[in-house]
């Protein structure tokens, strides 16, 4: 165990808030939905408050430095999801190509833009107007969909340049030659982003108070790695596509904050108190799935109904790793006695897995169906998203011909409805599920042993 | 005797096929599709019968198959038409390792396994560019029967490129390369190559193999037919009965169910012997 995981560890065991010294009952959907509802009641008087809001994407986003300066954090993507959750999106879609945006685009763009034109009325209350956004080349849409806040908004936009793969047999390892030279690279231009944050809000950047963000998210990490790993049990305590999302929704939103580890903390205790009980998500778990791709938000419900109809549960999803933030192995902990290195570091190594995604996502899932004891895998493409879409053909390819692992390929999309077509989905669901049946049916790991990996704080 | 039964309510048409014990086809109906698929069901089942000359309390177990399996409503079971598919070609054709099924809405490249199992698939999305109604399309622009288009293609020397992804557009377009007076011929080629490259990529993706079956209502247009056995470049065959496979299918589940394994039914017959 390195040192900051030890810290990190110990931090966890001594900071949990006294109030719940005594235990009190814990649903994680419940809380997870009070937490973001309260996150959205604070962003719609920040701009009343004089307080500083900055809009920022899941993933390449300087969270930690920005929050060290107080900014309150808008995340377009989350406020578009949350649009096709609650059945809002399809409106603000129209209203974005109505005002010439291509069906083509981006849905989570046209979702955005749709709100903005009907005044930042959000279902879910009044979006604030940003001081600052941070935007990457993690994917070409950022960028673009940056410049449209920043013309509309009249707001600086702050884009890290994010270095990416650079073969296609390469992939970077911690502490080469090729991550420190990148590590210097997006250091350089936290400092930039230091320079402007301290002239936006007129406070003085404060290390320690970045340390101490880091610390937390740290303890966030090893929490979530744990969740994850607890669900290699069969029956499995959650699924990976539904309950998971929740989790995730805090990871990102409360990424730093006590109350984001007092939630994880809380959360993780609670998966193993079902695992200890052999509580498992469906009543009587048949095939144990993984999820590759982003979720359908707008009909995921639906969705994951039509698999655990035929007792299929999502044990694991690699949404559940690149949508939290890359934080998906303790080795991207932060060193908190160095923190804008470490910083820097984890923020480079995160952002070239997530680039070299398509290069060696076959590599990771042949390793996630091993561990999480996967029967088969179901690949969901994006209609409005290509770059997340693209690499599942050679990744499907490489499981279904070379691993024969029967793999689903469906399609629709993030949250525009009209790319959900239910019946079609259907029928290659109930296929897909029938052809797993002709295979022998599943269920060989009830009884497995609950595993404790790294930073397990059991 | 008992019996089991299979019907495919598809997007056009009913199939109703009904076996024996041995598996051997005794009766079987088709019906251009109505504006009730539960009645269509109903009738295209006492078609069968009737041509079976059998009653309705000789059929053991039923499992409905087809986008209307659902409306099926004397179904004991529901069994989706891609693992019905590879089940009936199977059956008809034991070497069959892919099945390909053009269907009116549907377009299916389905990997088998020796018993008919489905080993991976992969269909059209929301589109029925490279399905039958791209036929349906061409035969409406041309004025012309479905059953025509096949022969009068393979008259072409100069087929035409159709460029266009959609169906409803793929309309305008042949009636666009007729008035610059394009020959029908070299229209309808270009038409047929459209759909069978469409068809020729879902085939790839689940790996073309040694054998295929071509199933579904567009198997019986002879220049689909010769055109996929041209780009796949393996064997394909094709039955009389290749628009009732997905019912054959369906009737051979419903066999397992009713009769066994096929040395649970052999033991039956002896016993009963």
């Amino acid at each position: 165990m390195t040192t900051a995981i030890a810290e990190a560890v110990s931090d966890t065991r001594h900071t949990a808030p006294a109030s719940h010294a005594v235990w009190t009952p814990f649903n994680a959907h419940d809380e997870g939905q009070r937490l973001i509802k309260q996150w959205y009641t604070t962003l719609e008087t920040a701009n009343e408050r004089k307080e500083p809001v900055a809009n920022v994407f899941v993933m390449g986003n300087a969270i930690e430095i920005l929050r060290s300066f107080d900014f309150h954090m808008v995340f377009p993507e989350i406020n578009s999801l949350q649009s096709g959750v609650r059945k809002t999106s399809a409106e603000f879609i129209r209203i974005s190509e109505d005002y010439g945006m291509s069906p083509d685009v981006c849905s989570y763009v046209k979702a955005d833009v749709g709100m903005m034109l009907k005044e930042e009325e959000h279902p879910v209350g009044k979006i604030p107007k940003p001081d600052l956004s941070i935007s990457s080349n993690m994917c070409g849409t950022f960028i673009k969909w940056a410049e449209i806040w920043e013309r509309r908004h009249k707001m600086p936009s702050f884009v890290l340049d994010l270095p990416g793969q650079r073969t296609s047999n390469w992939a970077v390892r911690p502490g080469d030659a090729q991550h420190s030279t990148d590590s210097r690279w997006v250091e350089d231009q936290f400092k930039d982003l230091i320079a402007k944050c301290e002239k936006i809000t007129g406070k003085r950047f404060d290390i320690d108070r970045l340390a101490e963000i880091q610390g937390r998210v740290n303890q966030m990490v090893i929490h979530w790695n744990n969740v994850m790993e607890l669900n290699r049990v069969c029956p499995a305590p959650y699924n990976a596509m539904l309950d998971g999302l929740t989790y995730i929704g805090i990871m990102n939103v409360y990424r730093g904050t006590v109350e984001g580890v007092e939630f994880m903390r809380r959360l993780e205790e609670d998966i193993r108190a079902k695992v200890a009980r052999g509580e498992g998500r469906v009543p009587e778990e048949r095939f144990r799935l993984l999820f590759s791709g982003t979720p359908c938000y707008v009909s995921m419900r639906r969705l994951v109904e039509l698999f655990e109809t035929w007792g299929g549960v999502f044990a694991y999803s690699d949404y559940l790793t690149f949508a939290a933030g890359g934080m998906d192995a303790a080795e991207l902990l932060y060193d908190t006695s160095r923190p804008l290195e470490s910083l820097a570091e984890v923020t480079a190594l995160a952002a070239q897995r997530g680039l070299s995604n398509q290069f060696f996502a076959h590599e990771r899932m042949e390793k996630q169906i091993r561990d999480y004891g996967v029967d088969g895998v179901v690949f969901h493409g994006i209609k409005s998203c290509r770059f997340v879409s693209a690499g599942m053909a050679d990744t499907r390819d490489y499981i279904s011909k070379r691993l024969n692992i029967p793999t689903l390929y469906i399609e629709s999309d993030l949250i525009d409805p009209r790319y959900w077509a239910d019946a079609q989905i259907k029928n290659r669901v109930d296929a897909f599920f029938e052809a797993l049946q002709q295979r022998g049916g599943a269920g060989p790991l009830r009884g497995k042993e609950v595993p404790t990996g790294k930073g397990s704080l059991a | 005797m008992k019996y089991v039964a299979g019907v495919d309510v598809g997007s056009t048409q009913t199939k109703a096929i009904i076996i024996d014990r041995n598996r051997t086809i005794v009766g079987r109906a088709l019906l251009d599709m109505e504006t009730s698929m539960v009645t269509i069901a109903q009738d295209a089942f006492l078609a069968a019968l009737k041509n079976a000359d059998l009653a309705e309390d000789q059929i053991e177990y039923v499992v409905a198959t087809g986008y209307g399996r659902y409306k099926v409503t004397f179904g004991n079971e529901q069994v989706t038409e891609i693992s019905c598919h590879a089940r009936g070609a199977v059956q008809l054709f034991p070497k069959t390792r892919m099945v390909i099924d053009i269907g009116g809405q549907d377009t299916k490249a389905i990997r088998v396994g020796p018993e008919g199992q489905v080993e991976d698939f992969t269909m059209n999305d929301k589109c029925a560019a490279g399905t039958g109604r791209f036929l349906g399309a061409a035969s409406y622009a041309l004025e012309m029967p479905l059953s025509e288009l096949g022969p009068l293609s393979l008259k072409s020397t100069n087929p035409v490129r159709i460029t266009t992804t959609c169906t409803v557009f793929a309309e305008s377009e042949i009636i666009s390369h007729l008035a610059k007076g394009c020959l029908p011929e070299d229209v309808l080629m270009g038409v047929h190559e459209a759909i069978t490259n469409r068809c020729v990529s879902l085939a790839r993706r689940v790996g073309i193999t040694s054998e295929a079956t071509f199933t579904g209502g567009v198997s019986r247009n002879i220049a689909m037919v010769k055109l996929l056995a041209q780009q796949l470049g393996i064997p394909i065959n094709v039955s009389p009965d290749a628009h009732f496979i997905g019912a054959l299918g369906a009737a051979l589940f419903a066999h397992d169910r009713a009769f066994g394994t096929a040395q649970q039914l052999a033991t039956a017959i002896a016993e009963e012997a």
